[in-house]
């Protein structure tokens, strides 16, 4: 039986339509995975169905009654919960003051009842996540331990409907291996389920059925069992893809253009040494916490830590700034694009060109002319869909916004680029015309350090491979030989 | 009409047309229509407008400058100082005044960009001790044409003509050259931030300070340049109101500083840094002369014209968010 309906569900942000029209059904009690790619309104669909954003047009019924929420609150009292990707609220308060946020247990109407509140808050933790002290402070949990934080919440106060927006990307193997078990386990308590997603083999172990949304628009739904990876991609992008496994040799004829010699930053990585040849792709694998982001930093001149030498062309740069080093032909495309990569508030043009000083001044003056060309060459190159230069970055997908960083770092035709993290959370389209790009900087003569915890990411492109563990490189493969095993257990150390 | 509501330049030039309208329905039996009352609106909002600019500068950087009331009274007492009492020349003067306006600046900018210390908290700090400096140097008095000698009897000395040149109006009486001064001031602060590549910079850590430095931005090398020119700024509007003033006043300017954000902010350019301009300011620097003015000429009592200055400042505010 249908139990949600989705009724020409229309939802817009500003000139962008996030959601155009879109039709379908969720049965009671399945586990409905929702697919796309980023910017294809999956979780603003969620968001719509939680009461965080208004509909624009259309209607959706829950049971057969249409639905009227004007907030996050009434869609809870609804029985409609959503777990987020990252929770924010307030991270100094305790749990069980945020899991009261709002309504908390009163003495006389006015007093915080403070000892009911614990007792309550952990009776709500005890069916999922009892190992948790309901006296420790949000900030100093994990995201994993925040997320069942969540799910308790939404289950104790009665949801029986649960959305989830992309609730493994930023948890470890056996963290979302936990809460898929307990996604089964609400499952089995009819609890029905909308998991907005965009990774493969977890819907196909989760999901009941499968909707996919492309651009905004409502493409189709299968059931779990009759879709195949295949068919799924190609209704995300609308076309199917090309192997993205070619494996690369090494290269050996271009001259060394990065030279690093017993890179150390206290307390983060020791003496490092490596080397990147004009043309070659290096990788530089490792798990959470080995020092590769940290390694990065300290090439472009952000630790002021670090001791050692690096070298570009030959030319020592390990004492110059940020800028010098820049000038020096270092490019550095940051791991988190949102906090590292971009001023979201400001427009594409602002964002791209804040790399290239030299090249659109004259004087101390702006040359506005010379920077909208090399603006929108970069946009056009890209193929970064924004209606003009002048749109806030913030209106832009995931994927585009990426884009913008790889563009502003592009624009300055560096000799040597550390990308790190170069795609993550982008979709599948975004991330191979990425793959691209990077792999067209590199035959164009420059040298590229990529930073990446996608092992398939790191195989499919790189020449050369180095492994860092705790803070130091522990081994060097070549590209066309490794395999994700042989390069789990060194980064592991087994 | 719903794409001119859709920018904060529409918003703020609709706020404007407003009160412009309330003045024509108001118009105290056609005081608004006459040219004088403009003039008199302009050069009233002069020295504010000035601070305005300043604090527009450091706002987008997401500073604030809380020291821009304290600068000016310290500047119009330097400058008293220089030329009244000690006789210096008018170009020397100006000179040392400004010179002095761009260190107390650079102090601030130098201690926000280099140990990380909250723009409120530096500047704060740099409000206080400027006042005490002002206190200080002119002794708690207003240094005017009257001389204390050293018997506690006055003498009079004459003020140097460069006050009366400053404090004039110019162009048949049409103009005060305080309002010229501020247009300067706004057009080189225009100038500078939006079309130099230090001001696009200033945007940028106003956007996100953090990906302004992983772009190679020298964060403490444009917060310095920012909080300097804000305190050069503050030294132009110092000296103009010692001119108007025919002294310098050591308790000139005390909360100026919340006149001029309220302008900057009623324009529309964000606190939160990043987002704005000087064209803003200026519509904001109307909306409020003009507010002021229409209340004046219309014989509003101050009690009243506080309290809807405060109601209006506050609308303005709320309808320019409500764009976001």
């Amino acid at each position: 039986m249908s139990y949600i309906n989705f009724e020409q569900v229309t939802k817009r942000f500003g000139g962008t339509t996030a959601l155009d029209s879109v039709s379908f059904s969720i049965n009671e009690g399945e586990c409905h995975a929702v697919m796309g790619e980023n910017g294809a309104g999956k979780s603003t669909l969620g968001k719509i169905l939680a009461g965080i954003h208004r509909l624009d047009g259309g209607s959706i019924s829950v049971g057969g009654v249409k639905t009227k929420y004007q907030s996050a609150r009434d869609a809870r009292i609804a029985g409609i919960g959503m777990v987020h990707q990252e929770l924010a609220l307030c991270p100094d308060l305790s749990v069980a003051e945020n899991l009261f946020l709002g309504n908390p247990p009163r003495r006389w109407g006015l007093f915080v009842d403070k000892n009911k509140m614990f007792a309550e808050a952990n009776t709500l933790l005890q069916e999922i996540a009892p190992e948790i002290d309901v006296h420790r402070t949000m900030r100093s949990l994990s995201v994993a331990q925040r997320q069942l934080i969540q799910i308790s919440s939404a289950i104790g106060t009665g949801a029986n409907i649960l959305i989830f927006d992309e609730p493994t990307s930023s948890l470890a193997e056996t963290e979302s291996q936990r809460l898929f078990s307990i996604i089964a386990d609400l499952k089995r308590r009819g609890v029905t389920i909308i998991y907005v997603s965009h990774r493969m083999p977890e819907v196909f172990h989760l999901a009941d059925r499968i909707s996919v949304l492309r651009d905004g628009r409502f493409i189709g739904t299968m059931t779990g069992s009759e879709a195949t990876e295949d068919s799924l991609v190609q209704m995300m992008i609308g076309r199917s893809l090309q192997s993205d496994t070619d494996r690369r040799e090494e290269v050996d004829t271009g001259n060394t253009v990065l030279e690093i010699d017993s890179l150390s930053s206290p307390g983060l990585f020791q003496s490092v040494t490596l080397n990147v040849k004009a043309g070659e792709i290096v990788g530089v694998v490792g798990l959470v916490g080995a020092g590769r982001s940290e390694l990065a930093n300290a090439i472009f001149g952000l630790d002021p830590k670090s001791t050692g030498k690096i070298m570009i062309s030959g030319k020592e740069i390990s004492s110059l700034s940020v800028r010098k080093r820049m000038r020096a032909g270092l490019a550095y495309l940051p791991e988190d694009r949102s906090v590292q990569g971009l001023a979201l508030d400001l427009n594409c043009r602002q964002n791209i060109s804040i790399t290239i000083p030299e090249k659109i001044r004259r004087w101390i003056f702006l040359n506005r002319t010379v920077e909208s060309s090399i603006v929108n060459k970069f946009i056009s190159i890209l193929g970064i869909k924004t209606p003009s230069s002048e749109n806030p970055v913030s209106n832009l997908s995931g994927g585009n916004q990426q884009k913008i960083v790889l563009a502003k770092w592009l624009a300055r035709e560096a000799k040597v680029y550390i990308l790190d993290e170069p795609t993550r959370g982008i979709d599948i389209g975004a991330k191979m015309s990425i793959h691209n790009i990077i792999r067209k900087t590199a035959a164009d003569g420059a040298a590229i350090l990529l930073i990446s915890s996608e092992l398939p990411e790191i195989l499919s492109l790189s020449n050369r491979i180095y492994v860092m563990r705790n803070g130091a490189l522990v081994g060097e493969t070549k590209g066309s030989t490794a395999t994700q095993g042989s390069l789990l257990r060194m980064m592991s150390g087994l | 009409m719903r794409t001119l509501l859709r920018n904060h330049i529409g918003r703020a030039v609709l706020s404007l047309v407003l009160v412009m309208i309330v003045g024509v329905l108001f118009n105290a039996e056609g005081t608004f229509f006459r040219w004088d009352t403009h003039r008199d609106m302009l050069r009233q909002v002069s020295v504010y407008g000035i601070l305005a600019a300043a604090s527009t500068i450091v706002i987008v950087t997401g500073g604030i400058d809380l020291s821009v009331g304290s600068l000016l009274g310290l500047s119009a007492v330097l400058f008293s100082l220089f030329s009244i009492h000690w006789g210096w020349g008018p170009v020397q003067s100006i000179a040392a005044t400004l010179l002095i306006g761009v260190v107390c600046g650079m102090i601030s900018g130098g201690v926000i960009g280099r140990f990380k210390i909250q723009p409120f908290i530096a500047t704060l700090a740099m409000m206080v001790f400027a006042r005490g400096v002002a206190k200080l140097v002119s002794g708690g008095q207003k240094i005017s044409s009257a001389v204390q000698t050293a018997d506690g009897s006055y003498s009079y000395v004459s003020v140097p003509e460069i006050f009366d040149s400053i404090g004039t109006r110019i162009w048949n009486d049409n103009i005060a050259v305080v309002t010229l001064l501020m247009i300067a001031v706004l057009f080189a602060a225009w100038i500078f931030l939006s079309q130099t590549v230090a001001g696009r910079e200033l945007y940028a850590i106003g956007g996100n300070e953090e990906a302004a430095k992983y772009s190679g931005v020298s964060i403490p090398k444009n917060i310095l340049l920012a909080y300097s020119i804000s305190g050069l700024f503050c030294a132009v509007a110092g000296i103009a109101q010692a001119a108007q003033e025919m002294q310098g006043d050591p308790e000139a300017g005390a909360s100026y500083e919340l006149s001029a954000i309220a302008m900057v902010v009623i324009g529309g350019t964000s606190l939160r840094g990043g987002i704005g301009g000087i064209h803003l300011t200026i519509l904001g620097i109307l909306i409020i002369g003009y507010l002021e003015k229409i209340l004046s000429i219309n014989a509003v009592g101050e009690e009243t014209r506080l309290m809807l200055t405060g109601i209006i400042i506050l609308a303005a505010v709320v309808f320019q968010k409500k764009g976001h």
